[in-house]
């Protein structure tokens, strides 16, 4: 067991950890936190991903020992007083999800690749999202609704 | 399991040596963790590496680069010079998974993994690249190509890390390329890998290293390729004799990804293919 102190959407969090619990775990059974998914066991899918120091990361390739002092974002922290992150919101309006499981990475994922890449077109989206998998969506709508917002946020 | 962060090389090695059981050096963590969930390892230590500063840096000098071990893909990517110098080393190092993946993992943990299919481990071997080994003996100093010895094992004795790969400095008139070949255009394991590196003189290949990835136990050096460049300007008879070579070096396995008839056939393809990428970067590189 390790102790372990870190900032989970802005807020100061402590935990007692088991040295290989991964972080994906300690935020959906320590935290509470279940809006980041778990859709496999080998690191493909995505649906794990949150922002660790302002990076997009599969939270089950890391320990939450790892966590130790970052600073880590999840889908729960992104809306602000409850007015929904234009990522999200374009997602809501462009049908950017069916059954939603893979909805929370692609979210975090989406939201990291448009403050890293200015001008984003459909290819590079489709490209930067070669991490997170959908077994519904057929892509389209995502890949339209991640184009919308990028757009957006740009002013 | 115990997980330990320690910030210097010296407490690794004591570490390392130390524990009993069953030690690990963590780098990025994207394939360890992975067989970890998998029930395939099961450690009973893990020693991170990325809180070593040292290990943490990409560093040039007039000998060449020195890429620290905990320095992950992306921020090889990043590299100016690396990039310059090493395009295909660092394509092959950026091929790695999906950018979330790109922010953890290295190009060690990539070679001590010891996949036959490690994306980057041809391109560096191509690229005349040496791996810095640590242990409670000391240093020594090792051709990549030595690393690994078959599906998943390598040559490092119990205790021993890997602190960095160095690099040479690329000569005006060389030029590198890895290309690999996947059934799914991203996220997959290599069929094939292949990773050329060329020296011109006078228009003329007068240098050449050839190595396919992904076709054998451990990624393999074809010497029978590099000769059907030397001499030449890479012309059409010179790709046919280059591809014949890579074929006929194949000790491929059959698997749902690619039979192996169709292995030893896609090897001399993407030989061809990367080949004039290199003798082109080599040309223009003057
Ligand atoms: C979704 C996904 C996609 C992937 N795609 C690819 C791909 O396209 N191509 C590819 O080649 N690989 C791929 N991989 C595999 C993996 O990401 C790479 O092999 C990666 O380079 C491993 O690096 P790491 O730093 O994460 O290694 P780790 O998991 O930290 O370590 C791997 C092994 O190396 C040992 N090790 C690490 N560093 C040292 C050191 N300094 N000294 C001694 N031993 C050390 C560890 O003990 C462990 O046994 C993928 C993995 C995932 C999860
Ligand atoms: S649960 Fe993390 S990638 Fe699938
Ligand atoms: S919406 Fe169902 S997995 Fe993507």
């Amino acid at each position: 067991m390790v102790s372990i102190a870190l900032k989970v959407n802005g807020n100061a969090v402590t935990g007692d950890v088991d040295d290989r619990m991964l972080l994906v775990e300690f935020l959906r059974n320590d935290l509470n936190l279940t809006g980041t998914h778990v859709g496999c066991d080998t690191s493909q899918c995505g649906a794990c991903v949150v922002h660790v120091d302002g990076e997009a990361m599969k939270s089950c390739s890391m320990l939450a020992v790892q966590a130790d002092g970052a600073e880590v974002l999840t889908i729960e922290g992104l809306a602000v007083d409850g007015k929904l992150h234009p990522v999200q919101a374009a997602f809501q309006e462009h049908h950017g999800l069916q059954c939603g499981f893979c909805t929370p990475g692609m979210i975090m994922t989406s939201v990291d690749m448009i403050r890293r890449i200015p001008d984003l077109d459909d290819a590079t989206i489709r490209s930067e999202l070669e991490g997170n998998i959908c077994r519904c969506t057929g892509y389209q709508n995502i890949v339209t609704a991640v184009k919308a917002a990028s757009d957006e946020m740009k002013g | 399991m115990r997980y330990e962060s320690p910030t210097t090389i010296k407490e690794v090695v004591g570490l390392l040596k130390k524990e009993r059981g069953k030690a690990f050096v963590l780098a990025g963590g994207t394939d360890l963790l992975v067989g970890m969930k998998l029930g395939m390892i099961e450690p009973d230590l893990l020693v991170d590496i990325k809180h070593i500063p040292a290990m943490r840096t990409v560093k040039t000098s007039k000998t060449g680069f020195r890429i620290g071990a905990a320095v992950s893909c992306a921020e090889l990517g990043e590299h100016k010079a690396m990039k310059k110098a090493w395009p295909g080393v660092v394509e092959a190092a950026n091929l790695i998974g999906s950018d979330q993946v790109q922010g953890r993992c290295t190009v060690v943990g990539n070679l001590c993994n010891a996949s036959p299919a490690a994306d980057s481990v041809p391109a560096l071997i191509a690229a005349g690249a040496k791996a810095v080994i640590v242990g409670a003996d000391g240093r020594r100093t090792i051709a990549v190509e030595n690393i690994a010895t078959g599906p998943g094992k390598t040559c490092l004795k119990k205790g021993e890390v890997i602190e960095a790969i160095t690099l040479p400095n690329q000569t005006k008139t060389s030029g590198d390329a890895y290309l690999r070949f996947t059934p799914r255009t991203e996220m997959d394991i290599a069929v094939v890998g292949v990773g050329i590196n060329l020296t011109l003189e006078k228009g003329l290949v007068s240098k050449a290293r050839v190595v396919l990835g992904a076709v054998a136990p451990t990624a393999i050096t074809v010497p029978e390729a590099a000769e059907a460049l030397i001499g030449t300007k890479v012309d059409k008879k010179a790709l046919e004799n280059l591809a014949a070579a890579c074929s006929a070096a194949c000790r491929p396995i059959d698997d749902k990804r690619g039979s192996a008839e169709y292995r030893t056939r896609i090897a001399g393809v993407m030989a061809v293919r990367a080949a004039k990428i290199a003798f082109k970067r080599a040309g223009s590189a003057a």
